[in-house]
């Protein structure tokens, strides 16, 4: 039974020096067999796994990482959350994780530091003005919030921005999402690992998936470094490494792994309360409560998993920050890094079945799969225990590219991809 | 980042090249033909490999023409670079 987390515990706590808290989650060996199988230590696997144990009383079922939880994507992102996409498909399947958000601190008795500082995005050019202005209207008509600010608004609601209309892409407006923001990267996966443990769920770190053992149709288990273990449910949530394991079965899916490049600034006091982004620049900042600057770059156009990427990638990124904010221009960068990003065709994930009963795949988030953590989770949760797609993820099959039937958010969605 | 050597213009940066993907994609000879599976296989299905993978760049600030190259993804080592039409130095 885990202890609860609260003011008393702490203050309990705080008597014997910190020094006897309670493990957050157990370290165990790999069982014979489980009812099913999460590939993938990430905030999307660990939520998986803690849905399917919570809502759907699976509780004999194991998380496998290769290296430690949360130390891919989960803690390689910029960590903005938001849910204003343009079609209905997406508006469906990323309101719904928002709306988990709001209320995953308590849920999980775990601070994730969720704050809704909103996210505002840029307009350049008149054809983003048009498109910001439809998505706008689009997203009301399914229940997001979203306005349209013009250029002072912009410059009220962030004022180190510069609006001056000689800059190379001046700020013609924005729009705003109230109810997005950010949240503490680590602690969902920590929350979600907590939650998933204390309902019986083993999470085996340093534990690389060698080989999927099929029979005929089904699948039977999975070959690890720690041994065969045996399941006859299987659920892919590898990001970049998705096609690796999809390779293991020859299963080819529409998805191409890049490197996707983020940066922190060195500390400095509070200067930008929101987050930022510019969809024709591809620029977008916010800053943590720890006083760094977080700032996202692009993606590398070649396949590669070397989670670095490349130098001109940040210095147009770093060249359009400093045109949209002068004030920045003496700071100095701390830390880069490069997450491994799975990307498909559409721009939209792959929550999925696929024609081997037992297996199923959770991929194709690109550059945007923190937001969606806990609505990822939940729906693929739904879609092994019933071996079915819940409403919210049946347009999100991997049969889409071949009905042809996309959700295309390239260039709909509110950020470049 | 890396240099690449364009096999017409010597080694370059390769911010000046542009990726065009998994190689040896061929175009279907009789596109009306194709089962809607074949043709989500040509547009969009990819091995996507960690490791030795054959692929087509582009000189797009340089020369402008296309070659293949032969490429660890796992460290981005390029191991051999062969002009269109030729085939892969290696297996």
């Amino acid at each position: 039974m885990k202890n609860k987390y609260s003011i008393f515990s702490l203050i309990k706590n705080a008597f014997s020096y910190h020094e006897n808290w309670q493990r957050a989650w157990r370290d165990p060996e790999p069982k014979k067999e489980y009812d099913a199988i999460i590939i993938g230590g990430g905030g999307h696997g660990l939520a998986t796994a803690f849905y399917l144990a919570k809502k759907h009383g699976m509780k004999n079922i194991a998380v496998v990482e290769k290296g430690w939880i949360g130390g891919g994507n989960t803690g390689r992102n910029t960590t903005i959350i938001r849910s204003n996409y343009l079609w209905d498909a997406s508006a469906g399947l990323y309101d719904h994780a928002l709306k988990i958000w709001e209320g995953l601190s308590q849920e999980l008795n775990y601070n994730v530091m969720f704050s809704q500082r909103g996210v505002m995005n840029l307009a350049h050019n008149l054809q983003d003005v048009r498109d910001l202005k439809r998505r706008t209207h689009a997203n009301r008509l399914n229940g997001i919030d979203a306005v349209w600010l013009n250029t002072e608004e912009v410059k009220n609601f962030c004022p180190i921005i510069n609006t001056s209309p000689d800059i190379r892409y001046p700020v013609l407006g924005g729009t705003l999402q109230k109810r997005a923001g950010t949240a503490r990267h680590d602690a969902v996966a920590w929350g979600y690992a907590r939650g998933a443990d204390a309902m019986g769920v083993d999470i085996i770190q340093n534990c690389e998936v060698k080989g999927i053992k099929r029979n005929g149709d089904s699948v039977e288990g999975i070959e690890t470094t720690k041994g065969f273990i045996k399941t006859k449910k299987i659920g892919v949530v590898a990001a970049g490494h998705s096609s690796v394991i999809a390779n293991m079965v020859d299963i080819k899916l529409p998805l191409e792994s890049k490197p996707l490049q983020a940066l922190v600034s060195e500390p400095v006091k509070p200067i930008i309360d929101t987050v930022v982004m510019s969809n024709a620049v591809h620029a977008y900042v916010s800053q943590s409560d720890k006083g760094e600057l977080v700032i996202g770059a692009g993606t590398d156009a070649y396949v590669s998993y070397t989670q670095r990427g490349s130098h001109d990638v940040v210095e147009g990124t770093l060249k359009a920050i400093l045109e949209l904010y002068p004030i920045f221009s003496r700071m100095k960068m701390l830390r880069q890094w490069g997450g491994i990003v799975d990307i498909c065709p559409d721009a939209s994930p792959i929550i999925s079945k696929t024609h081997i009963k037992g297996l199923y795949f959770n991929c194709g988030w690109g550059t945007g799969g923190f937001k969606a953590t806990p609505g990822s989770g939940d729906l693929f949760a739904h879609t092994i225990a019933n071996d079915e797609p819940h409403k919210l993820n049946a347009d999100f099959n991997i049969n889409r590219f071949v009905s042809g039937d996309l959700v295309d958010e390239h260039g709909a969605a509110a950020v470049a991809h | 980042m890396f240099l690449i050597n364009c096999p017409y213009c010597g080694e370059r940066d390769q911010s000046e090249f542009s990726a065009g993907g998994e190689a040896h994609i061929v175009r279907p000879k009789q596109p009306t033909e194709l089962s809607d599976d074949q043709w989500a296989e040509f547009l969009f299905m990819r091995k996507n490999i960690k490791g030795i993978q054959l692929e087509r760049w582009n000189h797009a600030h340089g020369c402008r023409k296309w070659f293949n190259m032969v490429r660890d993804t796992s460290n981005d080592k390029i191991h051999a670079v062969y002009k269109m039409g030729e085939k892969p130095p290696i297996k």
